[in-house]
């Protein structure tokens, strides 16, 4: 019933957008996408994934035949609301500083008995089978925090490490154009092309940059976690590729989300 | 045997108390950082793990960069001087090519990504960070503007002694921009051959031809 009315709004939306092509200066283009979010608002595609993550969530799977209700997020067995904008944090059950969608990895092991290691082999075909669920459940979780300010936990001696850790990767030169995250994201007012780049060693403002996703990317009709927003970002680097879960991206968002402390989560977002 | 190598361990005991017990330190984070790096990428079509071995530029750069402070002028002039010697002149002794290929090189951003096919054209990503020509209004603004280059630097014949000293200066810019400034955030585009001597010239003639959009 939902799903002709967003796709509809999403062709509308979309029309607009491109009719507006590059004719007009940068000012009337970025009023355009404000625009354009504002026709979304009321039918934002990411509201289909979230349904589908509610339900994948309650729904009894795996060998064990359980649901993910009892799933501790860091704020103790159950607790969704405020779980998202905490994370990644330390869980002591794993010994690993987590962000959701590897703590959401966890429980579906500890509750529901599937494979990590077929989960993690999973994520990396991303959006395909079983990371189609998992992409829900997690734009479900981080949903359920819409509204609320990023407040990651830096308590844990792991999770002071990580982000240090993710500070040094943050400026990372590498590959052959001697890219770093750096590069693009170091100081305040750039752009590659017409789009605006957040400054991402602050809090670059609600709803900006880390504070910005999971999100529904209208060009290709995808909802990206921050774990696929970071394997792009790598690509267009010219690095290798950062493995899903991998440290390296762990800490990456440790180090982004402790900077973005106060900025409220627009989650789920919706990105050109 | 036995005793040199108690003696041996005692340092590392020593520094794994010391991790355990108290914070790092930032030579400890600095190995935490580069081992999660080599545990946490793995090569994918033409981006191999050789990609995130940093030579001292990179490597001194980025330490600067998260100490928030500039490179000190000794590290700075040794990158400098070292870049400036990676720097190979055309070899027909001619700079400019043809800026209507040019142009088309500035656009592009393709190129050198594990989604690309290896062997295939690369851009020159220019328009990503700088304004060229008064035409093409979607540019980043990363870099300087180079509209008007040739012009602002009163290039009216690239082939003159006049222009000399500008043409060379930009040809060694786009070879390997760490040959003027340690820590440049542009890309060592003849240096790390993202692109050839002939799209360099291409490129070239894009800023410094006077018949370039570039200095209409």
């Amino acid at each position: 019933m939902k799903k002709p009315m967003v796709q509809r709004q999403v062709l509308a939306a979309t029309a607009l957008l491109m009719s507006m092509g590059v004719a007009h200066a940068q000012d009337a283009t970025a009023e355009g996408i404000a625009k354009y979010r504002q026709m979304l608002q009321d039918g934002n595609p990411a509201e289909l994934f979230e349904m589908k993550g509610e339900e994948l969530w309650t729904q009894k799977r795996g060998p064990k035949n359980a649901s993910l209700e009892k799933c501790d997020l860091g704020k103790g067995p159950g607790v969704i609301k405020g779980a998202f904008v905490e994370l990644p944090r330390y869980f002591a059950d794993t010994g690993k500083v987590q962000d959701l969608e590897t703590r959401l990895i966890t429980c579906m092991e500890t509750l529901q008995g599937f494979k990590s290691e077929e989960l993690y082999k999973a994520a990396a075909n991303y959006g395909k089978g079983e990371s189609a669920n998992m992409v829900a459940m997690t734009t479900y979780v981080a949903t359920a925090s819409k509204g609320m300010d990023f407040a990651l936990p830096q308590v844990n001696e792991k999770e002071k490490t990580m982000y240090e850790v993710g500070k040094r990767l943050f400026f990372a030169r590498g590959g052959p154009h001697d890219f770093a995250c750096s590069t693009c994201h170091g100081v305040d007012g750039q752009r590659i092309r017409l789009q605006d780049l957040p400054n991402l060693t602050k809090n670059p403002g609600d709803g900006v940059g880390f504070a910005a996703w999971p999100a529904y990317r209208v060009s290709n009709a995808q909802l990206w976690t921050m774990q696929k927003r970071l394997n792009d970002c790598y690509r267009q680097q010219r690095f290798p590729e950062p493995k899903f879960g991998s440290d390296a991206t762990i800490a990456l968002a440790v180090y982004m989300g402790v900077n973005s402390k106060g900025a409220e989560s627009i989650v789920p977002s919706i990105k050109r | 045997m036995k005793t040199s190598l108690k003696i041996a361990l005692i340092p590392v005991a020593a520094l794994v108390l010391a991790a355990c017990s108290s914070s790092p330190t930032g030579a400890d984070l600095d190995k935490i950082a580069s081992q999660v790096t080599q545990s946490s990428f793995q090569a994918k079509g033409q981006a191999g793990m050789d990609r995130l071995q940093q030579d001292d530029a990179n490597r001194l750069c980025s330490a600067a960069d998260v100490a928030g402070q500039p490179l000190d002028d000794k590290a700075a002039q040794a990158i400098e001087a070292a870049n400036l010697k990676t720097v190979k002149w055309p070899a027909d002794g001619k700079f400019l090519g043809d800026w209507k290929n040019g142009e088309k090189l500035a656009q592009s951003g393709r190129g050198l990504t594990w989604s690309d096919k290896a062997g295939s054209d690369n851009g020159g990503n220019c328009y990503n960070c700088h304004q060229i020509t008064k035409e093409e209004i979607s540019y980043g603004t990363i870099g300087p503007s180079l509209y008007h280059y040739g012009k602002l630097r009163g290039v009216t014949d690239p082939n003159s002694p006049a222009a000399k000293a500008v043409v060379e200066y930009t040809w060694v810019k786009l070879w390997n921009a760490r040959a003027y400034n340690a820590c440049s955030q542009m890309p060592r585009v003849g240096h790390n051959a993202i692109l050839n001597e002939a799209e360099l010239k291409d490129v070239m003639a894009l800023l410094l031809d006077p018949a370039s959009p570039a200095n209409k």
